[in-house]
């Protein structure tokens, strides 16, 4: 009993003693500069969807200002501080940020009825709202009051965006296919006659549209008018509660992830770049994934195993070594213009020479990253056959299996777990490339997503948006990197949580996969 | 030195697989040296001999197994029912049919029971889901196994015991109706009582069926075989009905081996 317990109490002879210290260090070091890279850019990225409060500032020269402030740095002759704000304005000012010295405020307040303004052009207003025009009947022109005003511009959003969703559905429903009747057949005068009723009422929405102006006005006393029809959205964050806050929040990071880019991508949501990014790596998946296992099953099971074999199988391994940048000129050559030139010609020359296939697109960058993780994808499936035991081929092939069948049955499901993990490496890295797409189908601005409803639904040679590319060009080809440093932050996040997701689908599967054929483990 | 088969006391007729001078290398080193003999249909003929002596290479020869393996070089000659095995006209997959392999370790497919012991007879198809499911209650009965499965049947062939799924190895084997059963120590891994339940199916099969049996354990041999042969370094030594080799073996090296006076 008592020898029990003293061995059952002796600690485990620490035999690895320092090492074991240094390696859990390096582990623990790692996590935490993972978790402090994800926290950071989580922070700044979904921090720029709160509504922060502004600040009217007045200086000690009687200047006044109104705006965000975003950090505060010491000078750099080390008397006092000084202030960075976001003061928007671009059109009256000039410049959006200002760095103010901090001795130099005499006064700053919050005052509840500032207004901030996101606008199709100009990037943000800051100031105060004195009214909508054309008035309503109930209110006196020129009244001048911020509250009322306030309350109609709501209402007058809301009325836009019907306005909005009504002309959409013309053009969509009516317009569209009326246009398309008549393009078949000229002389359809009866189409012809709905087309002409259709376009007018587009173009009285669209007056409508533009009727509202709003009268702005700065808090240093200029007026500006401002057409309601380039306002995107409207808050007066110093009068919003905290939960109307976080609702506004969500309201942000919503739009964020369901809208089109904006203001040359410096502002406005990224969904074109979600969708392109996904649907790039699933036809990548797609493309990879058969002629990995088949090379793979070549390699394994097919091959005399003699020093060609050893030689191709390294030559598979440092592929997986050269730059993506290298792959990119391959699929600009090969793919782009050679492929794409040749079925330009063959197939679409009428429409030459605007080309068609010839020019970076979806299938080409797909191609392209399919070429690069092949590798991959080879590696991790010959690993999964080499894997199985013999004793289980040799088992098929003793009941009357052929070669064929023996693969089909029983190799090929057993390997299946394993090239699935081989399709979650190729989609890791995938799905963060970003160089190589540069040179075959990325674009900086595409709004039209490759899938529509137009035959064949699916556009493979329609340039696509991308997340990575949509943060290079917005951290270093925006007029104003600093204030899409935010959206960079923002859309690096969402990166790292798209490739996630993609990850887990192709885990969650795999699982599903080796439950099924792989069965449990033994009781 | 070595005695060729000459003592056996069945006529060429009765005999299955018929051996003649055959030599097999793994590259350049022999396993098998100048075997000639002949094995008895519907008996249970034993292998033995001490580890590294050749007797799963013998086995695996006699239905092709080594075809795969490109370093086997082979000559000599092997016979089933008269015909040639290594004959052009012969399809090996065929001959692989006719001449089940259980192996030493248990290796059912990661499927469920019903499919592996279904697993040779959907290779050829043709036949109904009713004539298959008789075939694998017949095939698990005769492994007797039955009793044991015949309430899950779906579950994975990998969440039974060793021994049942020793047996049903056996039963799929079974299934495709093989002329000949080769059974490569097919209990050394197993417990005392599935290596009995292993035996009576040995014995319950002979009769309908020809069974090559390769085993360390002398008393197994003893206890099923009919004939004994005694291997040593690839070539045979002695070759005689069981309870002749067993009680009166003609040769000192015999004697030493299954008495486990090994030099
Ligand atoms: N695939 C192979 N490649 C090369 N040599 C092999 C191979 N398989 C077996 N050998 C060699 O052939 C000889 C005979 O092996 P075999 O497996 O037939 O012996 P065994 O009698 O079955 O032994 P055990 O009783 O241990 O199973 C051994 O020397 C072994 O090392
Ligand atoms: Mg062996």
């Amino acid at each position: 009993m008592s020898a029990v317990r003293a061995a059952l109490q002796r600690r485990r002879p620490r035999a690895e003693g320092a090492g074991a210290w240094l390696a859990a260090g390096c582990v623990a070091l790692s996590l935490l500069l993972l978790g402090a890279l994800l926290l950071l850019i989580a922070v700044r990225g979904l921090g720029h969807f709160w509504p922060a409060s502004v600040s009217l500032v007045e200086l000690d020269d009687g200047r006044r200002l109104a705006g965000r402030a975003v950090r505060e740095l010491p000078l750099p002759d080390g008397e006092g501080r000084e202030r960075l704000y976001f003061t928007g304005n671009r059109g009256l000012d000039g410049q959006v940020w200002h760095w103010l010295p901090v001795a130099r405020i005499v006064a700053e307040s919050r005052p509840r009825d500032l207004v901030v303004l996101e606008r199709r052009r100009w990037g943000d207003f800051i100031g105060r709202l004195v009214a909508v025009e054309p008035a309503p009947d109930a209110v006196a022109a020129g009244a001048g009051n911020g509250a009322t005003a306030w309350a109609q511009l709501e209402a007058r959003l809301a009325a836009l965006e019907r306005l909005r969703e009504a002309r959409d559905t013309l053009q969509r429903e009516t317009i569209r296919p009326l246009a398309r009747r008549l393009e078949a057949d000229p002389g359809d005068g009866e189409a012809r006659r709905a087309l002409a009723a259709a376009t007018a009422r587009a173009a009285r929405l669209r007056a409508a549209m533009d009727e509202t102006i709003l009268v702005l006005e700065s808090v240093d006393g200029r007026r500006l008018r401002q057409p309601l029809d380039e306002v995107l959205a409207a808050r007066r964050p110093n009068a919003l509660s905290t939960w109307e806050k976080l609702a506004a929040w969500m309201q942000g990071v919503w739009r964020f992830l369901s809208e089109g880019p904006s203001a040359a991508n410096s502002a406005g949501g990224v969904w074109p770049a979600i969708f392109g990014t996904v649907l790039m790596v699933l036809v990548m998946s797609l493309l990879v994934t058969p002629f990995g296992v088949l090379a793979a099953f070549y390699l394994n099971e097919v091959a005399h195993q003699g020093r060609l074999t050893r030689l191709v199988r390294i030559a598979v391994r440092n592929l997986a070594g050269v730059p993506s940048i290298v792959y990119g000129v391959f699929g600009l050559g090969v793919f782009v213009y050679g492929l794409g030139g040749t079925l330009d010609e063959w197939f679409f020359s009428d429409a030459l020479p605007t080309p068609t296939f010839g020019t970076g697109g979806l299938l080409w960058a797909s191609l392209t990253l399919a070429l690069l993780t092949l590798p991959v994808v080879i590696v991790a499936s010959e690993e999964g056959l080499a894997r199985i035991p013999d004793h289980q081929r040799e088992g098929a092939l003793a009941l009357g299996a052929t070669r064929l069948e023996m693969l089909g049955r029983v190799v090929l499901p057993m390997a299946v777990p394993a090239m699935l993990t081989g399709v979650i490496l190729a989609i890791a890295r995938a799905a963060g490339e970003v160089v190589p797409l540069m040179l075959v189908g990325v674009a900086k601005l595409a709004p039209q997503i490759p899938v529509d409803g137009d035959f064949p639904f699916l556009h493979l040679d329609r340039k696509f948006m991308h997340l990575g590319y949509h943060i290079y060009g917005a951290a270093f080809h925006g007029d104003d990197v600093q204030a899409a440093m935010p959206l960079v932050f923002a859309t690096a996040l969402l990166l790292v949580l798209v490739i996630l997701v993609l990850n887990l689908t192709a885990i969650f599967l795999r699982h599903h996969v080796s439950t099924r054929h792989a069965a449990p483990s033994r009781r | 030195m070595s005695v060729r088969g000459p003592i056996i006391d069945f006529p060429p007729e009765a005999s299955c697989f018929d051996l003649e001078g055959l030599s097999l290398a793994y590259g350049e080193t022999p396993a098998l040296q100048e075997l000639t003999l002949r094995v008895p249909r519907h008996r249970v003929t034993a292998f033995i001999g001490p580890s590294g002596c050749g007797k799963s290479t013998l086995l695996r020869a006699l239905n092709r197994l080594h075809d795969l393996n490109e370093s086997v070089s082979r000559r000599g000659r092997i016979r089933l029912e008269g015909q040639d095995i290594h004959a052009p006209e012969v399809a090996v997959d065929e001959l692989r049919r006719r001449v089940g392999m259980v192996f030493q370790t248990p290796n059912p497919f990661p499927m469920s029971i019903y499919d592996n012991v279904a697993f040779g007879l959907r290779l050829r198809g043709g036949l109904t889901r009713r004539r298959r499911d008789d075939i694998v209650e017949w095939a698990l009965s005769a492994a007797a196994l039955w009793d044991e499965v015949k309430d899950r049947l779906r579950a994975s062939a990998w969440s039974l015991s060793g021994g049942q799924q020793q047996r049903l190895v056996i039963a799929r084997t079974l299934a495709v109706k093989p002329e000949v059963l080769l059974l490569d120590e097919p209990a050394s891994a197993l417990d005392p009582i599935s290596t009995l339940k292993i035996e009576d199916l040995i014995r319950s099969l002979k009769g309908q069926l020809t069974l090559v049996l390769v085993t360390h354990n002398m008393q197994q041999a003893a206890r099923v075989s009919d004939y004994t042969a005694f291997l040593q370094q690839g070539r045979l030594v002695e070759y005689a009905p069981t309870d002749t080799l067993f009680t009166n073996p003609r040769l000192a090296r015999t004697e030493n081996y299954i008495t486990g006076r090994m030099a």
